[in-house]
């Protein structure tokens, strides 16, 4: 199955799955079972827009907006991280 | 060499268990009750780990059910801002417990498979009636929707379930399957006969795993730990020794891995004498084996010694005799042979029969 998601899909973390701040080493984490990812500044600034109500196009707008960036390139490296974290079943996705 | 901090713990609560399953990962010498760290004690190790920078608790044993204070030691344990996880058998969760555990801030459970069917399942685990009780418990995890891990325990006996294996996870609601095929340390080891997959079934399994992968991509996410003594390059064990894990056993000896204690020349340090910091900085065991200056050749020079450190100093004691040789599964390895003679031996029909773990008070 296509794990991408659309504009109007509105990602969510799963029960089990959180973004916390990591005390000792500095930056945000993202814990899930039996895993912790250390999360880049774009990992961080894109999970800090993930509420379950933003959709998918919104938060694309708004980092494009926040960075000044071209949206199609946010776009496709938004999509990418949340395709990775689909298929280990860390993101969830209301549509 | 600058030391990280670990980021996952393994706490063995207890070596108690109503399982036998003849590969447990405990060792063969087992801890008894009496023995066992007591609450206060577990909670505090529990707060210097996240001091320490763990992010992730593995709750395990025995089965950790088996301690009374389980639910107390979740709460501690939450308190002290880590990742939960509880590695259980599922028997001795009731409703009530599951419910106590849940409000203590149980974050995931992983429930290990012995089998696809009580025949099957009850014999490897030589429990009667533990398989139905577990699928009950599965229902009850699964309406509460608490994450599950199903981690199915493969070997020879069980790998050419795997495609039902696979269903199983599906219906259990479980979001990751662990394919775990048995790793040979202590009770295992001992069993290797009986238990090492045949080449047909390793090959088999790796071909299900990448086809259910695909298949049910965003519906279960796969951990494949694949028969080692088939492979060409050796697993990185505990992604290198005193580099992101540790284990605590049930007296509160801090070890780099679950089976270090069958290293003898190491002496393990314990939380009732040292602070956990001090052990995983200081101790000569944690720093016996870190990093890569200490490595022989041909690791030294080969390409791949920052991807699996040498291999797993367990199986390279055990099978070569000296815990400082390349792991032997490693084809460059110059004891290579001895896996060779070890899967051609596996491959005969056996007269010793299967040793069950014994049981613990």
């Amino acid at each position: 199955m296509s794990l991408a998601l659309t504009d109007t899909d509105r990602p969510y973390l799963p029960r089990g799955v959180r973004m916390v701040e990591d005390r000792l080493r500095g930056g945000k984490v993202l814990l899930a079972p039996e895993k912790a990812i250390a999360l880049d500044m774009i990992g961080e600034a894109i999970l800090s827009r993930v509420d379950g109500n933003a959709e998918f196009g919104a938060i694309i707008a708004d980092l494009a907006t926040t960075y000044d960036a071209p949206e199609e390139q946010i776009s496709k490296d938004v999509q990418r991280f949340m395709i990775g974290l689909r298929a280990r079943m860390f993101l969830g996705v209301h549509s | 060499m600058s030391v990280p901090s670990p980021i996952a713990m393994l706490a063995e609560l207890t070596h108690r268990c109503p399982l036998a399953c003849p590969y447990c990962s405990n060792p063969s010498e087992l801890l008894g009750r009496d023995s066992e760290l007591d609450t206060e004690t577990w909670i505090d190790v529990f707060q210097q780990a996240a001091e320490l920078g763990v992010l992730q608790l593995h709750l395990s044993g025995g089965e950790p059910a088996s301690r009374t204070d389980i639910v107390e030691l979740m709460q501690g344990a939450h308190d002290a801002g880590l990742y939960t996880n509880l590695i259980t058998s599922g028997i001795g969760l009731t409703p009530r417990r599951l419910d106590a555990l849940e409000a203590a801030g149980m974050d995931h459970i992983q429930l290990s498979l012995q089998g696809t069917n009580a025949e099957l399942a009850d014999w490897i685990g030589g429990y009667r009636g533990g398989f139905d009780r577990k699928m009950k418990v599965a229902t009850e995890i699964r309406d509460r929707g608490i994450p599950l891990t199903l981690n199915a325990v493969m070997h020879r006996h069980n790998l050419d379930d795997l495609e039902r294996t696979i269903e199983l996870a599906v219906e259990m609601g479980a979001r990751r399957l662990e394919v775990a095929c048995v790793q040979f340390h202590g009770w295992a080891t001992t069993n290797r006969n009986h238990l090492l997959p045949t080449r047909e079934q390793t090959i088999e399994a790796k071909r299900v795993v990448a086809e259910a992968e695909q298949r049910l991509r965003g519906t279960l996410a796969f951990d494949f730990v694949p028969p080692d003594y088939y492979a060409d390059f050796p697993k990185s064990c505990m992604g290198g020794w005193g580099s992101a894990g540790l284990n605590v056993t049930p007296n509160g000896t801090v070890l780099p891995c679950h089976a270090a204690e069958s290293i003898p020349h190491l002496t393990f340090e314990s939380v009732q004498d040292r602070r956990l910091a001090e052990i995983w900085f200081d101790s000569p065991a944690f720093n016996a084996y870190r990093g890569t200056d200490w490595l022989p050749n041909p690791c030294q020079s080969c390409d791949r010694k920052e991807i699996d450190f040498g291999g797993c100093r367990c199986q390279a004691l055990a099978i070569s005799g000296d815990a400082s040789a390349p792991d032997p599964v490693c084809g460059k390895s110059p004891n290579h042979g001895l896996i060779t003679k070890i899967l051609e031996q596996a491959a005969k029909p056996t007269d010793t029969p299967m040793l069950w773990r014994g049981a613990v008070q």
